[in-house]
């Protein structure tokens, strides 16, 4: 009896001191660390369409949705309910009215009104303007045909009403930064980009271009108790190795991880504990472009899918950082299907297919790549051989990253390899294949296919999530089969986490995108 | 001495406007522009934006009439506004200016601290273990890489000792300063060291050096006043000429240490096509460069008065 009671008490005590030690700690120093450029293009972001320019907009702005990384979908944060009618193209936000600026000023609709109105404005050509034109007027504001986007209304200052175009969750458009609600009048202020001020849960401090981003806590920030820090400091250290060195003398709390530090970190005992992985929603692939004639044939786009030993690469020179590809649309995507097997390496199926395509001897084309180690080069290098097994030559065209991203845009290659945003919503990553997507929009294979067409179309149209998820997996199979790409890997972010940083989501859409205000630092940070 | 100046001054004009009209020539051929970059591969890329951007920064204008606005506007002081950051590049620089400026003299500083004594001992005694030893350091500091020999001094200093942050700008001070301007410093604190050196041991066999030894004058005075003399003058075309070299130089430390400078500025502008900041950024390490040796050749007439303004 005495032994149970202490077990049970013991047990007690035990889960009192998981839960104290659990308990989210007030005040300290935030560390990240912005890792893809030596600066944040502008303090103003919606000019930026940079995925780094998002690691401190997230602290600083707050849109209308913000992506909730348990659920693994957009949620709510500006406003606290969203009834949706008229055959799910009218959505009646009830806003929160306890939101408020860093400058003490209460949000209302007017603010969100005004914020994509300006985003919309044609004569900025702000990137956000792709999201915001699926509000209805928001093309003929674009255009200058209109002065404000007629599909935004103010019922009052706290509820607005949103008319959108076509039957889409408009989570998966309002929750990037780069849709972050302004202050109307404050905003359009000259010097507000010097000192800007957001909803989010820190307040700016200081900007040293090319250095760091200081960010406070917003002590009327509308999530009680939040944010737990009381600073945040964002250092640009485009530089992989110095990060490392940052990271081990405990000077930075966060670092990603390239392939050859991924694997030295998981190597170390003092730093494997400090990894945290999610598979991305970004799909590597290589394009093919059916213009020209090989391509044109689907037995010789599967007989490269066939010919490339895609798991060897990944292990050995991706280093295990990603996770083999098998369609378009990544794991964690809604629409996955985890049934769905990858192509198999089967040289002789390959060679089979080729010289049913009518090349027996194969044939050589042009490999437009960028340096990139992940998904340019190297990669490109090491299936030249295994290309060459199957009587395919290649032949290597190395343009920069930004060159890269034109020369798809304009269609002006053979073939070539890249990292595309394959989500978080899988109707719009899978809408780059429908025919009536232009091919400078991202058909960039031109694929055209009316089965694809009519599925994806279905999936837009009905009401029920299950149908429309299994459209969606019948369509990425479809995908599978024609093989317009070669299905190579999906990313897997990886990043090391000091032990005393608590509460860092798997964010699938960008693991260096956090909501700050749900991370907290315990007594063990040095910094102060 | 003043019509020496304006004549200099004068002679920057054509030196400025042909690197401006390079630089313009470069970026206009080479492929990409900034709306090429607006896609990092996160989303569909929105041809209209694309188009819209091309055509508000002006970018489907022939190349000709984009030079010439370039000029017009340049010719008012007016940088141009980035088509990153949507910032008068001016205001741009201006930020940059100080934090790389602050390395350059930090790491010159370290440099002449080191290198001309370095090369003063191993000239005056050639052959010795010194001059020995001396010369390996100048030859390693030449050799070295800087990215290489940064990350040495990051691992050593803030990782093993402790010392010193690893990378940064804080608040600007010489804790922070000190490891990037070692890295920077190092190349040039080499070659002074052997300028130095080859810059002595021939003025200690000239025949004034010899003259001043037969009238009975102390070594220590010979070296004073005969030798450091006369070898200042290369020793300071060297340190002219690193001046300007090191503002180019500074892009991999600034890089490497996050440090706020115009090289930093300048890879993230180049990479992004961001035509008017790199413009702007390499007028004004043209610019610096013009200015230092200006001040070189005129401190040459200080140093040694038979050097006239000519």
């Amino acid at each position: 009896m005495f032994k149970t009671i202490a077990m049970v008490v013991g047990l007690g005590l035990a889960l009192s001191a998981a839960a104290e030690a659990q308990t989210p700690r007030k005040g300290g120093t935030i560390r990240m660390t912005a890792p893809y450029g030596s600066s944040f293009t502008s303090m103003d972001i919606h000019t930026s369409p940079r995925a780094q320019d998002e690691i401190y907009a997230k602290a600083l702005h707050r849109s209308l949705y913000i992506w909730n990384s348990a659920e693994g979908k957009p949620v709510l944060e500006l406003a606290k309910e969203d009834i949706v009618s008229g055959g799910g193209l009218i959505h009646t936000f009830k806003l929160r009215d306890d939101v408020y600026f860093h400058n003490g000023r209460r949000m209302t609709a007017d603010d969100i009104i005004w914020s994509y109105n300006r985003i919309i404005d044609g004569t900025k050509a702000y990137p956000g303007a792709r999201f915001v034109r699926v509000v209805e007027g928001a093309a003929a504001v674009e255009k200058g045909q209109a002065k404000e986007i007629s599909g935004l209304r103010k019922i009052d200052d706290f509820t607005l009403e949103m008319k959108l175009t076509e039957k889409v969750d408009p989570g998966f458009y309002f929750f990037n930064a780069i849709t972050s609600i302004y202050p109307a009048d404050e905003a359009a202020k000259e010097g507000f980009i010097q000192k800007p001020i957001g909803l989010g849960p820190f307040k700016f401090v200081e900007h040293v271009p090319g250095s760091r981003v200081v960010l406070e806590r917003w002590e009327k920030f509308y999530k009680p108790g939040k944010p737990y820090a009381d600073k945040l400091v964002i250092s640009l250290m485009s530089e992989a190795a110095a990060r490392d060195v940052a990271f081990r003398n405990k000077e930075i709390d966060t670092s990603v991880l390239g392939p050859a530090q991924y694997l030295a970190y998981q190597a170390d005992p003092a730093l494997k504990g400090t990894i945290v992985e999610v598979a991305e929603v970004f799909t590597r692939y290589m394009g093919m472009n059916p213009a020209f004639k090989p391509f044109a044939d689907k037995r010789v786009r599967q007989a490269i899918n066939h010919a490339i030993d895609a798991d060897l690469i990944i292990s050995k020179l991706v280093k295990g950082k990603a996770y083999r590809a098998t369609s378009w649309l990544p794991l964690t995507s809604p629409a996955y299907d985890k049934t769905m097997k990858p192509y198999v390496f089967d040289p002789a199926k390959a060679k089979q297919l080729l010289a049913d395509a009518g090349y027996p001897g194969g044939f050589e084309f042009e490999w437009t790549t960028s340096q990139n180690e992940s998904w340019g080069l190297p990669i490109v290098e090491a299936i030249i051989p295994m290309l060459d097994r199957v009587g395919i030559k290649v032949k290597v065209k190395q343009v920069e990253t930004a060159v890269l991203a034109e020369v798809i845009r304009k269609g002006e290659f053979q073939a070539y390899i890249y990292s595309q945003a394959t989500g978080p919503d899988p109707q719009a990553a899978l809408k780059c294949f429908h025919s009536a997507t232009p091919q400078s929009a991202c058909n960039y294979m031109s694929f055209k296919n009316a089965d694809f067409d009519r599925m994806l179309d279905e999936a837009g149209q009905t009401d029920a999530p299950e149908k429309r998820i299994e459209l969606l997996q019948k369509a990425n199979a479809l995908l599978q089969e024609e093989a317009p790409v070669w299905f190579f890997n999906y990313n897997k972010a990886v990043m090391a986490v000091q032990p005393w940083l608590k509460g860092i989501q798997l964010n699938a859409t960008e693991l260096t995108h956090q909501n700050v205000e749900d991370l907290w630092v315990d007594e063990t940070s040095p910094a102060k | 001495m003043l019509s020496f100046l304006i004549r200099r001054i004068l002679q920057t004009v054509p030196i400025v406007l042909a690197v401006v009209l390079v630089i313009f020539v470069l970026f206009s051929v080479v492929p990409g522009s900034i709306a090429s970059t607006a896609d990092d591969g996160r989303g569909p890329t929105d041809p209209q934006v694309v188009e819209r951007m091309k055509k508000q920064l002006g970018l489907d204008d022939p190349v000709y009439i984009r030079f010439g606005k370039y000029i017009a506007s340049l010719a008012q002081g007016d940088f141009g506004t980035s088509f990153r950051t949507r910032e008068p590049v001016a205001t741009m620089i201006a930020k940059r200016t100080w934090p790389t400026l602050q390395l350059i003299f930090a790491a010159i500083v370290f440099a002449i601290a080191i290198g001309v004594p370095l090369g003063f001992f191993a000239a005056l005694r050639p052959g010795s273990i010194v001059d020995t030893v001396s010369m390996v350091i100048a030859v390693s500091g030449l050799s070295i890489a800087k990215f290489w020999l940064g990350l040495l001094l990051m691992y050593v200093f803030a990782l093993k000792l402790g010392w010193m942050p690893s990378f940064g700008y804080g608040d600007g001070g010489l804790k922070y300063l000190i490891l990037p301007a070692a890295t920077l410093g190092v190349s040039p604190m080499a070659l002074l060291a052997r300028t130095t050196r080859a810059a002595v041991l021939e003025i200690m066999t000239a025949d004034f050096v010899r003259t001043a030894r037969s009238k009975g004058m102390s070594e220590t005075k010979v070296v004073q006043w005969h030798v450091m003399r006369n070898a200042l003058v290369l020793i300071l075309t060297t340190i002219g000429l690193q001046f300007g070299a090191l503002m180019g130089q500074a892009v991999v430390v600034e890089k490497l240490f996050s440090w706020p400078g115009i090289g930093s500025l300048l890879v993230d502008s180049v990479l992004q096509r961001d035509i008017p900041a790199v413009q702007g950024s390499i007028l004004v390490v043209v610019l610096f460069f013009l200015a230092i040796n200006t001040l070189i050749d005129v401190l040459y007439g200080v140093i040694d008065p038979r050097i006239r303004y000519t």
